[in-house]
């Protein structure tokens, strides 16, 4: 009982935390924003060639919007003496770090998710692709969350750790990307049905929070 | 005003040393301390009292010797303990009240309710300010507040007594009696006296 209120309790403090000024929560969305804006400019007006580079651009973007800000994931709290209470906490560390990416995945992959179709328009995506690619984008996403979680983990008493942490992630989320974008193109046509590397994306995101909790979890408990 | 009921809790730590990047901080610490008792913990600058502190913590692995707790089976120190450190643990974009109901959330075993520790430490006029917007020692009393907000036996003070003004300092000080009275335990790092009757105990050189 008290381990579920300690868990609700830091994915609520980490969404308030987002919302108010300077949280950081509307820096991955503006990111994306201006990524998917400029991409169309720098290609120059082939509509075919934009149409196609669609599904990648979106995704590349999204990429690059979640890991923008996911050093600070765990280093704030380092830095201000809050990871120390939650390491004081009956709430297992496993689930501090379950909680802290829900709620990072609630505040940037999620919204990234969800405006999404909208871009599309400006890179050009058939109709019939909006929805699908969202998709991609809703189940993708949290990987990219959990396996920045990691990252951020490792780099979190780092005091230049801004750096290693896309270093660190970026290789590991290569796998996302791959499916993520073959699904969104899957949808668009071709002989591969959306479904196959869909649900491989989906698997890929559960292994993730599996996997990236744990590992978040001891790189956090490791002790000096 | 927090009643700690104390099960037979005794903290043994026998013959504890620390090395930090190979330098010898110290060694052969030993300490005893039980329901009721407070501990002192002095020595000079970079004698290895935060050091000690983050072992009984969990954060730092002890060079050699022992930390056991009589009465509690399994159970880690770090659940059984406040910590109050140099870093405060609050988000200064939080007002003083989310940060506490934040950290009664999250540590447990609720006691005094919010508004009730802030008004113990002084600070009831400052519930819904950010914490962002309060001077050091506001902050420092913010911070002990979490003391009050959850039950547990032992308190782990680092330097309690820096940022405060004398009546905060005395204000803490009865605190901590109140804490003692009700069975409880504390350890603290200190350079002044704290105002209460504490065995001292001396690291380092």
């Amino acid at each position: 009982m008290c381990v579920t209120g300690a868990f609700l309790a830091i994915l609520k403090r980490d969404l308030v935390l987002a919302a108010r000024a300077g949280g950081g929560g509307e820096l991955a969305l503006v990111f994306f924003l201006t990524l998917v804006v400029l991409v169309p400019f720098a290609l120059g007006p082939d509509l075919n060639l934009l149409s196609r580079l669609g599904p990648a651009i979106l995704w590349l973007g999204a990429l690059l919007a979640v890991l923008i800000g996911l050093d600070r994931l765990f280093q704030h709290d380092e830095e201000d003496g809050s990871l120390e209470l939650m390491r004081m906490s009956p709430l297992p560390l496993e689930g501090a770090v379950l909680a802290k990416g829900l709620a990072h995945w609630l505040t940037t992959g999620l919204p990234l998710a969800l405006v999404s179709p909208l871009l599309g328009l400006l890179v050009a995506l058939p109709g019939e692709a909006m929805l699908p690619l969202a998709a991609t984008l809703l189940v993708g996403t949290p990987a990219l969350s959990f396996i920045g979680a990691a990252g951020a983990a490792l780099a979190a008493s780092l005091r230049r750790g801004g750096l290693i942490v896309p270093v660190l992630v970026a290789p590991l989320t290569i796998p996302v990307l791959i499916f993520g974008v073959s699904a969104s193109n899957a949808a668009l046509g071709g002989t591969v049905p959306f479904r196959t590397p869909f649900l491989i994306l989906t698997a890929l995101s559960l292994a993730a929070v599996a996997v990236g909790t744990l590992a978040a979890a001891a790189a956090l408990r490791q002790p000096e | 005003m927090t009643q700690t009921p104390v099960p037979n809790l005794r903290l043994h730590v026998e013959n504890l040393s620390c090395r930090r990047g190979g330098r010898l901080i110290f060694e052969g610490v030993s300490l005893s301390l039980g329901g009721g008792e407070a501990l002192a913990l002095t020595g000079r600058n970079g004698a290895g009292k935060s050091s000690l502190i983050a072992m009984l913590c969990g954060r730092l692995r002890p060079d050699g010797g022992s930390i056991r707790i009589d009465g509690a089976d399994e159970a880690e120190l770090g659940e059984l303990s406040h910590l109050v450190g140099h870093r405060d643990g609050l988000k200064t974009a939080l007002t003083a009240r989310e940060n506490l109901a934040f950290a009664q959330d999250l540590l447990g075993s609720p006691a005094a309710s919010p508004e009730a520790a802030l008004a113990a430490v002084g600070l009831a006029h400052a519930s819904a300010l950010p914490v962002g917007y309060l001077s050091a020692g506001q902050r420092r009393r913010v911070a002990l507040a979490r003391l009050l907000v959850s039950r547990r036996p032992y308190w782990l003070l680092d330097e309690p007594m820096s940022a405060l003004d004398a009546a905060s300092q005395a204000m803490l000080a009865g605190l901590m009696r109140d804490h003692l009275r009700a069975g409880g335990a504390i350890l603290a790092a200190t350079h002044g006296p704290l105002g209460l009757d504490a065995r001292e105990l001396r690291i380092g050189p």
